[in-house]
């Protein structure tokens, strides 16, 4: 592989995801957009302007908003069905069990500002249990992109794909990520950067901070692999099989730490690993107390150095 | 009723009505489980939809241009399979597999095990809000597109419904049509005695829709309420009915919601739905 990836920038992935979906919706009249009340917060301005009567704003009724997603499907369109992670998820979760997933309606459901992007407004307005609770329903295509083009990539797959699919799109400003291997592929995971000593499997606004950290201990002269674990279902288990090899495994996501990304990889790991390797899974054990968004990710550790140091535990330094 | 097939009249949708019936209790005493309190209460309203109203044909299912049939109340299979058996969708001696290990008949319906079913249905509350976003993609294509969803009236105690009749009103939604199979009857006691509906025509009146109350179990009735002239809103057909209507012993009974017919009781049953 060539030069391991490098972060320039800073972004909000919304306007990726904005950017591309009025893009594809110019060429494909498929596509419509459900959202509770979250034009701008869901970056719709843009759409509304240009096809409004394509826009289905139900108002703050989420389980309206998630059903007639599923109606919309049925009736041959594509709908990005988008709204505040926390809300989308948990008021909507049965709706998105049954008339999404289960009964294989063709809905895109983009949760925004998941994780602890709304740091002070607290747990009601967190969600970092939205992985968890998604993961494991049947035929949805669970997606957390880390930068602008990923976001572009995911959103322009949904449109594609031919089933439901969830996005998970934060509002936390992200770098681009020089990858070295461009290319998206659902359900195969992103080697941003070789390494041998441990592996680093990161999803969304952590992969950055990821890529910093196995700078800072490449300083050190300690080879750490990162994977831009961007798709959680379906998981790409080869690549955590292989990661095994490594001895040493740190997952990191700005979710909970129970039952998402770092519960994916565990479950492989104690299954399918032949020598399954150490884990560390960082991430948000539980409600988090008021505080800006930065204080509440170094009070986890989910920060370069609290990565780095967390690696360095693991081989023993 | 399919494109080529004549809509019946009303003493015809009866005997189908009875039919459905018959195949239910059948169904629900060989498989040992099911609901045929309500599978009896909606069974005059699933005959008159797809003998003499809906627009739907079983050789081609998922015809774009077909209307919409959604049933919310995703409990009362044993119905709902006899009528898309005697409709055609697929064999009526497949009826006899009712939620055997791997059979396509789930207890709930799954549109992915059989045709003529638009989306999965159980948990309730879930097809009103399923069936706005039908109607509003009918309407965003300029069909003419008909949506019909029957709902139970203890399910309405689910506030998901009332979210999809504020939408629904709101955009003048005149190609859905509600029915609520008004039996009185929850799992568990009588609506008024756990959580009041009534006033309930009043309750959708205020929420913007057209309200027509009709006897459920008269198909001429629901035929003249179906047949009825659009007037720019989403219209709610209250269907007064009786749970477990056909058979003397479980009717408007409440232990019959999920109650199984012992042989001695099918046998009595299937006489008086003889008659």
């Amino acid at each position: 592989m060539s030069a391991p990836a490098t972060v320039s920038g800073r972004h909000d992935c919304r306007d990726a995801f904005a950017r591309t979906l009025e893009a594809l919706a110019a060429d494909d009249p498929r596509i419509v957009a459900v959202c509770n009340d979250s034009v701008g917060s869901s970056k719709l301005g843009g759409f509304q302007k240009k096809f409004p009567e394509r826009l289905i704003n139900v108002g703050i009724a989420e389980q309206d908003m998630v059903g007639i997603g599923a109606g919309l499907a049925n009736g041959g369109r594509i709908p990005f069905v988008a709204a505040a992670s926390c809300f989308l998820t948990g008021r909507a979760l049965e709706q998105i069990k049954a008339d999404v997933a289960y009964s294989g309606h063709n809905v895109k459901l983009c949760g925004f500002a998941p994780g602890i992007a709304y740091g002070e407004l607290g747990p009601t307005h967190h969600s970092i249990e939205d992985l968890a609770w998604l993961r494991p329903l049947t035929g949805l295509t669970v997606i957390v992109p880390s930068d602008p083009w990923q976001t572009a990539e995911a959103v322009r797959f949904a449109v594609a794909h031919d089933g439901p699919v969830f996005l998970r799109i934060s509002r936390m400003p992200v770098p681009d990520i020089a990858r070295p291997d461009p290319v998206f592929r659902v359900g195969r995971a992103d080697v941003v950067r070789e390494g041998s000593a441990a592996a680093i499997i990161a999803c969304g606004t952590m992969v950055h901070r990821a890529l910093e950290a196995a700078e800072l201990l490449a300083a050190r002269g300690v080879s750490v692999r990162v994977i831009d674990m961007a798709t959680i279902a379906p998981l790409d288990e080869e690549a955590i099989v292989a990661a095994a090899e490594t001895g040493a495994v740190v997952t990191v996501e700005e979710s909970s730490v129970k039952g998402g990304l770092g519960g994916a990889v565990a479950e492989v790991m104690a299954t399918r690993a032949a020598k399954p390797a150490r884990m560390r899974i960082l991430g948000f054990p539980g409600f988090q107390p008021t505080g800006s968004v930065e204080w509440l990710m170094e009070r986890q550790g989910l920060t370069r150095d609290g990565i780095a140091t967390a690696v360095g535990e693991l081989l023993g330094g | 009723m399919t494109e080529t097939q004549r809509p019946l009249g009303a003493d015809d949708l009866r005997r189908k009505a009875t039919e459905i019936r018959r195949h239910a209790l059948r169904m629900v005493h060989d498989a040992g489980l099911g609901h045929p309190g309500g599978d009896l209460s909606v069974a005059d309203i699933l005959a008159t939809l797809y003998f003499a109203v809906l627009r739907i044909d079983p050789a081609n299912p998922t015809a774009p241009e077909r209307d919409r049939f959604v049933l919310s109340k995703g409990h009362c299979t044993g119905a709902f399979y006899s009528t898309l058996a005697l409709a055609g969708f697929f064999p009526v001696e497949e009826l006899s597999t009712y939620m055997r290990p791997g059979s396509r008949l789930n207890g709930h319906p799954n549109r992915n095990y059989l045709p003529g079913i638009e989306t999965n249905t159980g948990p309730l509350g879930h097809g009103l809000p399923v069936a706005t976003g039908m109607a509003i993609a009918a309407r965003l294509d300029g069909s003419d597109r008909r949506v019909f969803v029957v709902t139970g009236d203890g399910e309405l105690q689910e506030g998901s419904n009332w979210e999809a009749a504020m939408t629904a009103a709101h955009r003048r939604l005149d190609n859905l049509t509600l029915i609520v199979d008004r039996n009185r009857l929850q799992q568990g006691a009588r609506t008024e005695d756990t959580a009041a509906l009534e006033p309930l025509a009043d309750k959708f009146r205020a929420f913007g829709w057209e309200v027509v109350e009709v006897d459920g179990h008269d198909p001429a009735a629901l035929l003249a309420a179906f047949a009825a002239v659009s007037t720019g809103r989403p219209r709610c057909l209250i269907a007064r009915t009786v749970k477990g209507r056909g058979v003397s012993f479980m009717e408007d009974r409440v232990g019959w919601h999920h109650g199984v017919p012992t042989d001695e009781q099918l046998r009595i049953a299937l006489e008086e739905l003889s008659a």
